[in-house]
């Protein structure tokens, strides 16, 4: 639960030392780079945070077993 | 309950389900293998827009599209069934595959070309993330229970053959065209989009005259398909968390898995070791072929032992011995850590050679190329290219040599006399007795070194070894996991509930093994270590193995579910 805000900040902070590191030539390109990979990890650390959070209330302790637990 | 299927349906069930999957993981894959022939050819040659737009066409096919297009096809395979929505997958692969090859490049059509090759690839990751969830779906809905992990491993082969298919076209075009022809406008990389479309064809004709999934046919006759996919996969807590548990419990570490053994090890074995371009190749294949057969192996087993050890063993293994092995690969191939003799009969160090570029007159390159050959066979090259700014051009294109004055490396108040022969330019003759003084104004601080290592047997054979012991974790994580995912979700959201957490965890998370591995290595570079530590990159794919075997120790089960009528 704690580690997808971990993950989402250590993403942020490489993404604005990268893009601010970077050359005129190739800014372009390390911001489009970075963009897209904090655009697809957000949601997924927002989804490892929500997995994380069932887990704790122990929602995984029993799976279901037929299709009609799922509804 | 169970469908009673004959043993010649079963084997059309999964030949159908499996070329077509195998075709589009060839078209996929030959766009990524020459890249570098395609970034010449569709984009101009400043690094600033065709970046940009080759950065966008590799990132975006690979892991934006690929999960909107298991949402989309996901969709319409629950709503309208499997059958024709994998084939209008295949036959949107197959299309914008060949097209692909039809593009005219960039000196004919101009801007147009890198347009329409990022508009077809962004339609091949969209086809492909559709593709594998309804062949999985497919074969597993005709399996009976206790055959479904067997039967479904037999899709798991497809996403490597495809992989050896395209090596082996590219490879045996290429050796028979020469680099020259096969690198041209409209040369030999053409032919492997262009046999798409044949294969896609024979796979449409089988397809066709397959049925309907019988589990499917059974709910539409009960009018019990879903009436919104998405919202009853992703917007039902009870779903939603079956989807983020396949995820994060299993698919993501099996995507990393798979990614480092069979891209990031030819990658590996290739830019940091310096293995030779067909030999690094060759040994994948080997490796590839050697492996492949354990896919159904592992499938069969997690028919008797259950699907979630072997995923998590094969993970497990991949976290021990992925440092060793990779350690191995470079020990190995560091030349510093010969024993054998150099072979003085066969070691040649070529007198430097210097060739004009023929867009600006007064660039000279001046190459020199050492080979150094061992008892044993290997070679090891090494190619030193000094770039030189002239203050004239070489005015008789027949000049036979050059020489020019530089200060001495040792004691630079004394200037030694460098003479340097000429390559003749295309048509010209030289004449040797014609030699010339030439000024330079300027040279590049830092010479390119290339280095091509070509191995002896004994080391060739021990790196197939660990390339397939690195291809058989992956089939330990890939062989079961459709089986796995198949049983994790209702039939009537299946297709949408597997396809999601499938290709965010292979799209996304294995496809992200290279990138993320050269950035990992570029933090460990420091003014001490200019070159970081090479096997640093190997901490992403083994923190999320790490995680995803704690969450899938703990959380899934062994159980394999006889029921998936429901």
């Amino acid at each position: 639960m704690f580690l997808a805000p971990a993950i989402i900040w250590f993403l942020a902070s490489q993404a604005f030392q990268k893009i601010a590191g970077a050359t005129t030539l190739t800014r372009s390109n390390v911001t489009l780079q970075w963009v897209i990979i904090l655009t697809i990890f957000t949601p997924i650390c927002i989804g490892f945070f929500i997995f994380g959070f069932y887990a704790f209330k122990g929602e995984y302790d029993q799976l279901p077993v037929s299709s009609k637990d799922l509804e | 309950m169970s469908f009673d299927i004959k043993p010649s349906k079963i084997s059309l069930v999964i030949g159908a389900s499996s070329v077509g999957t195998l075709i589009e993981w060839y078209d996929f894959y030959i766009f990524g293998m020459l890249a570098t022939i395609i970034s010449k050819q569709f984009f101009p040659s400043d690094a600033g827009t065709s970046a940009l737009l080759s950065t966008l066409a590799i990132f975006a096919a690979g892991f934006i599209v690929r999960p909107f297009g298991a949402l989309v096809f996901g969709r319409l395979g629950d709503l309208i069934g499997r059958k024709y929505t994998f084939l209008l997958t295949l036959v949107l692969m197959g299309g914008s595959t060949f097209a692909i090859g039809l593009v005219p490049g960039f000196a004919t059509i101009g801007w147009a070309a890198p347009i329409l090759v990022l508009v077809l690839r962004l339609l091949q990751g969209l086809a492909l993330g559709g593709e594998y969830g309804g062949a999985a779906t497919y074969v597993a809905e005709h399996a009976p229970a206790n055959r479904r992990g067997f039967w479904t491993s037999w899709i798991q082969t497809t996403a490597t053959l495809g992989l050896f298919l395209a090596l082996g076209v590219i490879i045996l075009i290429r050796s028979n065209q020469g680099v020259e022809a096969f690198s041209a406008e409209w040369g030999g990389w053409r032919y492997p989009f262009w046999m798409s479309i044949i294969l896609v064809v024979v796979s449409i004709l089988i397809r066709m005259k397959m049925s309907e999934s019988p589990m499917f046919t059974k709910l539409k006759s009960e009018g019990k398909i879903s009436t919104n996919p998405l919202k009853e996969s992703f917007g039902h807590k009870a779903n939603f968390k079956m989807v983020l548990l396949a995820l994060f419990g299993a698919v993501m570490g099996q995507g990393v898995i798979w990614y480092t053994g069979q891209f990031y090890a030819q990658s590996f074995i290739e830019t940091v070791c310096k293995v030779e371009f067909v030999q690094s190749r060759n040994l994948m294949l080997w490796a590839i072929l050697f492996a492949t057969p354990f896919f159904v192996v592992f499938g069969y087993l997690s028919d008797r032992i259950g699907r979630k050890w072997i995923m998590m063993f094969g993970m497990l293994a991949g976290i021990l011995t992925y440092r060793p092995i990779y350690q191995y690969f470079l020990d190995a191939t560091n030349a510093k850590n010969r024993t054998e003799k150099i072979d003085l009969t066969h070691t040649v160090a070529t007198e430097k050679l210097a060739m004009v570029d023929t867009k600006e007159g007064t660039k000279l390159y001046v190459v020199q190329k050492i080979d150094t050959v061992y008892t044993d066979g290997a070679k090891f090259s090494y190619t030193k290219t000094d770039t030189l700014h002239l203050a004239d051009i070489i005015q008789d294109a027949s000049t036979g040599s050059i020489y020019y004055t530089q200060p001495n490396a040792m004691d630079a108040t004394k200037l030694d006399t460098i003479v340097v022969k000429l390559k003749p330019t295309k048509g010209a003759m030289l004449d040797a007795s014609k030699t010339q003084e030439v000024k330079i104004t300027a040279a590049s601080l830092k010479p390119s070194i290339v280095i091509e290592k070509t191995l002896d047997h004994a080391t060739y054979w021990n790196l197939i070894w660990l390339v397939f012991v690195q291809i058989l974790y992956v089939t330990m994580v890939y062989g079961p996991i459709a089986a796995f995912l198949v049983e994790l979700f209702p039939t009537k959201i299946r297709y949408t509930s597997m396809s999601l957490p499938y290709h965010i965890g292979n799209g996304v998370f294995g496809g992200l093994v290279p990138f993320l591995g050269t950035l990992i290595v570029e933090f460990t570079k420091t003014a001490d270590n200019p070159y970081g530590d090479p096997l640093a990159g190997l901490w992403y794919p083994i923190g999320v193995a790490s995680i995803c075997l704690f969450i899938g120790v703990i959380y899934l089960t062994n159980k394999v579910d006889k029921e998936v009528m429901d």
